[in-house]
């Protein structure tokens, strides 16, 4: 893949001191192509106008603002059908939506929802509130020394949900999502993916992987913030109930009750993000012009940088998978007698900017038995020597804050 | 070794002061950050309406240490009502560190713990 650093402005950004600035916390949300600022840009100062309603020419542009950023999207989740893409304000919302507009409505007590022990906050919480609503059992599934979830062993007849990440916000594990819906739709399931994590670093294909709602965010695969997808299978948008009432939605209002538009309109009340869809639009275009293929590739080697980086330090102890293969390149870790939050704001000094913390997922912490991790992410801007530099900070920092 | 946070950070974390635990206490409090889910514990000894004596546990960042080990030498023979009332300011201000606002919660996460405990101490 080729050199991409230059198309994002904010990397020429100089850290305190006048020091490189090294962005490793992608997995938090990437940084913006210039493409993206453009595209915004350019909506605001000539197509801006409300959605749909609108009989005049703007309207109509920014219409198809709308509606060409939904095709980008599908052909980023390789779905069959636009009307399958329904626009929110990110993974969290998406979740929420098929929680309480699907789930809630259907599952009975002695139902079982499956969840794994790795999930981010945004994919336990709302399946944790379905189950106390319904009386649906939640069941988690447990970490594996291969730092994915033992999903299969907990599948029954009476499973009902699977919500699974596609890849580890804190691990950098990639789930066998494919196996795991084929046994979750032998029981009669439902399969939700958490992909937040896998976009932009894997392809993403919902008819292979198999799932019935598939969700991620903009702004963490290098689009803005403030608007993510849903994708649902078509028959089970059919079945879902818009949580959001309002403009935009209706078909029919009659004083005592109404009528709602098809999926995927029915789930986007009020004025929709259109200048973030033109921006996620872009970012899509950008990726597809980069070559997901290659950007797995690229991905792939720095998985490998940072492994035998992170290694060669003393006293850093890596959480998840050792092998490149079976992760994206996002590392946790620990530093021996070092607190995850004194390391980041040593690494901070540097230039280098990592997350630390429970990475929202305390069930993951509490079961690996600790506080937190320092977590270092990488996108398509990163380069292998911004894990040198890691590696050399690090190596200082354990003298400077560790016990 | 004290340019991250400074010298008073780094010396209290280094050589703690009043870390370890009183034989029954009369008043006591655990509190979390929730940023990163760490924990600081108080203890306190109350005599004649002043703390006699303050110690405290808890694994936690450089910065919830350092101003732990300070804060309870600081409140030393204080009278409860001016332990109560100090403010954080005073404590983040002896603390010394060039702090982000996101740490800030680290640096006060004792001076409430303290508050909790004086609000269950024994009259």
């Amino acid at each position: 893949m080729r050199d991409v650093r230059a198309d994002f402005p904010l990397l020429a950004r100089s850290a305190a001191g006048g020091r490189p600035l090294v962005y490793l916390d992608s997995a938090a949300t990437s940084q913006k192509p210039r493409a993206v600022l453009e595209a915004m840009q350019r909506f605001y100062e000539r197509s801006n106008a409300n959605v749909r309603r609108g009989v005049h020419f703007l309207g109509e542009e920014a219409t198809a603002a709308l509606e060409d950023a939904r095709e980008a999207a599908r052909r980023f989740v390789r779905g069959g059908d636009v009307r399958e893409i329904v626009f929110t304000r990110g993974t969290t919302e998406s979740i929420n939506l098929v929680a309480q507009g699907w789930a809630a409505r259907r599952l009975r007590s002695g139902d079982e929802i499956v969840v794994t022990e790795l999930e981010h906050h945004s994919n336990f919480l709302p399946w944790q509130r379905v189950a106390h609503e319904t009386g649906a059992a939640l069941r988690i599934a447990k970490l594996t020394p291969r730092f994915d979830a033992d999903v299969e062993p907990l599948l029954g007849p009476r499973t009902r949900v699977v919500a699974l990440s596609h890849v580890s916000n804190v691990l950098g594990t990639v789930l066998p999502v494919a196996r795991i819906a084929s046994a979750a739709h032998a029981r009669g399931a439902a399969v939700v993916v958490d992909a937040a994590q896998s976009a932009p670093h894997l392809p993403i294909d919902v008819g292979a992987l198999g799932c019935d709602f598939l969700a991620f965010s903009g702004h963490k695969a290098l689009g803005p913030t403030g608007i993510g997808v849903l994708w649902g299978r078509r028959e089970r948008l059919e079945e879902m109930e818009p949580l959001l009432l309002g403009g935009g939605m209706v078909r029919e209002v009659l004083d005592d009750r109404a009528s709602w538009l098809d999926p995927p309109w029915r789930f986007e009340a009020g004025t929709p993000p259109i200048a973030e869809a033109a921006g996620l639009r872009a970012a899509i275009e950008y990726l597809e012009s980069l070559g997901i293929e290659e950007i797995r590739s690229h991905d792939r080697a720095l998985a490998v940088a940072g492994l035998s980086r992170l290694a060669a330090v003393p006293g850093v102890e890596l959480i998840g998978p050792h092998d490149a293969e079976s992760r994206i390149a996002l590392f946790s870790f620990t530093v021996r007698g070092a607190h995850p939050h004194d390391i980041a704001a040593f690494l901070d000094q540097r230039g280098i900017c990592v997350r630390a913390g429970h990475h929202c997922a305390q069930p993951l912490a509490r079961r690996l038995g600790i506080a937190g991790t320092v977590r270092a992410s990488a996108c398509v801007y990163t380069s292998p020597a911004e894990f040198d530099a890691l590696a050399e900070a690090l190596d200082d920092a354990r003298r400077e804050v560790a016990r | 070794m004290s340019s991250l946070y400074g010298p008073v950070v780094a010396d209290h974390f280094r050589n703690p002061r009043n870390r370890g635990e009183l034989s029954s206490p009369d008043a006591a409090h655990e509190g979390l950050n929730p940023l990163c889910g760490d924990r600081i514990r108080i203890e306190l000894r109350i005599e004649a309406g002043r703390i006699g004596a303050a110690r405290f546990g808890g694994e936690a960042c450089m910065v919830a240490i350092a101003s732990a080990s300070l804060l309870t030498g600081m409140v030393q023979g204080m009278p409860l009502a001016e332990a109560a009332a100090l403010p954080e300011a005073a404590l983040i201000e002896a603390l010394g560190a060039p702090l982000r606002p996101a740490r800030t919660g680290c640096a006060t996460l004792p001076i409430q713990v303290l508050r909790a405990a004086l609000s269950k101490a024994r009259p």
